[in-house]
């Protein structure tokens, strides 16, 4: 219930962004339009502060994973790919299936078909290539041997940045 | 205040800060971080239980992922509810199979529209399941969380993103 809940409220904000728009999305991969990395970076911005702040206190704890050269590179690049042929992501999709946009709701089709692909490769991938290269730790701060809030407030420093930057620039 | 749900695009900080917060509520209340593409893997997975149960339950994948209609699931379609809801009031609903942006460039076929959404989506699919997260759960809640895989995992939906946009598109500063 709170996941529909909570789905609602971030299509509906998707939706107002405006990156619910296939030529919104193709504009930021082609580089003429950079309201998805705005809002993505804004939403990272918020988000970051709130869930450290509330990890410090124990209130949340984090959800991160390790990965590897072989399954988030690997994986990513075939993601980007999809992603500019569809023009939707798996969220905005659904998003843009709510807006009226037929061709996303085929583009949902083809994402599950390509999950299930995916599903009956697992075996064979997992022995051979999603555990190649696995990365070091989970977390940046872990990485770099620097306490979590000096990294807070660096990436914080380097997103106000370049929102700025891209406001300066026009975007 | 109806007046202003009713705006047909809002600030992108604006949209951006209010997803943060909603992901504050997420960790706070469900213990989750927002991501959209396990939503897809259970319909996949739900689908193959419809096709013979025995074999998708035998599956490694499905049973570290078990196809149900849980909380990502019922995420997603809140989000085609949300984004409805926001179209309808904003007046910006508009029923359409080929997107302006494509048919500027390759025409306005809805058949081919329907093919490159069709593949394009088997690739997304193929991928966000193979780098374990999509741009909603990388490229937005992993990367809030600091998380390595999911900065490299977003650097990489991007630089895919832009590289084959490029081939299909060309750039238009170059």
């Amino acid at each position: 219930m709170l996941g529909l809940v909570s789905g609602i409220i971030f299509g509906f904000l998707l939706q107002k962004g405006g990156v619910t728009d296939y030529g919104v999305i193709i504009g930021q991969l082609l580089l003429t339009d950079f309201t998805v990395v705005q809002v993505m970076l804004s939403a990272v911005l918020v988000g970051m502060i709130g869930v450290y702040t509330m990890k410090s206190t124990g209130l949340v704890r984090l959800h991160a994973r390790k990965g590897s050269v072989g399954a988030t590179v690997l994986g990513g690049l075939i993601f980007g790919a999809g992603f500019a042929i569809l023009g939707y992501c798996p969220g905005t999709a659904a998003g843009a299936v709510g807006s009226g946009a037929l061709d996303a709701a085929i583009g949902m089709a083809g994402i599950a078909v390509g999950a299930g692909i995916f599903a009956r490769l697992y075996p064979a991938l997992d022995q051979k290539i999603l555990n190649r290269g696995v990365f070091p730790t989970e977390t940046i701060p872990e990485l770099l041997g620097i306490r979590p809030w000096i990294v807070v407030i660096g990436v914080g420093i380097l997103i106000i940045g370049i929102l700025y930057l891209l406001a300066v620039l026009g975007f | 205040m109806i007046g202003w749900l009713m705006m047909a695009s809002w600030s992108p900080y604006i949209v951006g800060a209010g997803i943060g917060v909603l992901i504050w509520t997420a960790f706070l209340f469900s213990d989750r971080p927002l991501g959209c593409s396990t939503a897809y893997a259970n319909t996949a997975g739900m689908v193959e239980s419809a096709l013979s149960r025995r074999k998708a339950e035998a599956m490694p994948y499905y049973r570290k992922y078990i196809p149900a209609v849980d909380w990502q699931w019922m995420l997603v379609i809140g989000v085609l509810i949300g984004a409805f809801l926001s179209a309808y009031l904003s007046g910006t609903f508009r029923v359409l199979i080929v997107p302006p942006v494509f048919a500027e460039a390759f025409g306005t076929d809805a058949l081919l529209r329907s093919a490159t959404a069709l593949i394009g989506g088997i690739l997304m699919g193929l991928g966000a399941r193979w780098a374990g997260g999509c741009t909603s759960g990388h490229g937005i809640s992993g990367t809030l969380q600091l998380s390595v895989a999911s900065w490299v995992a977003a650097i990489c939906f991007f630089a895919g993103g832009i590289l084959v946009a490029g081939l299909i598109f060309g750039f238009s500063f170059l």
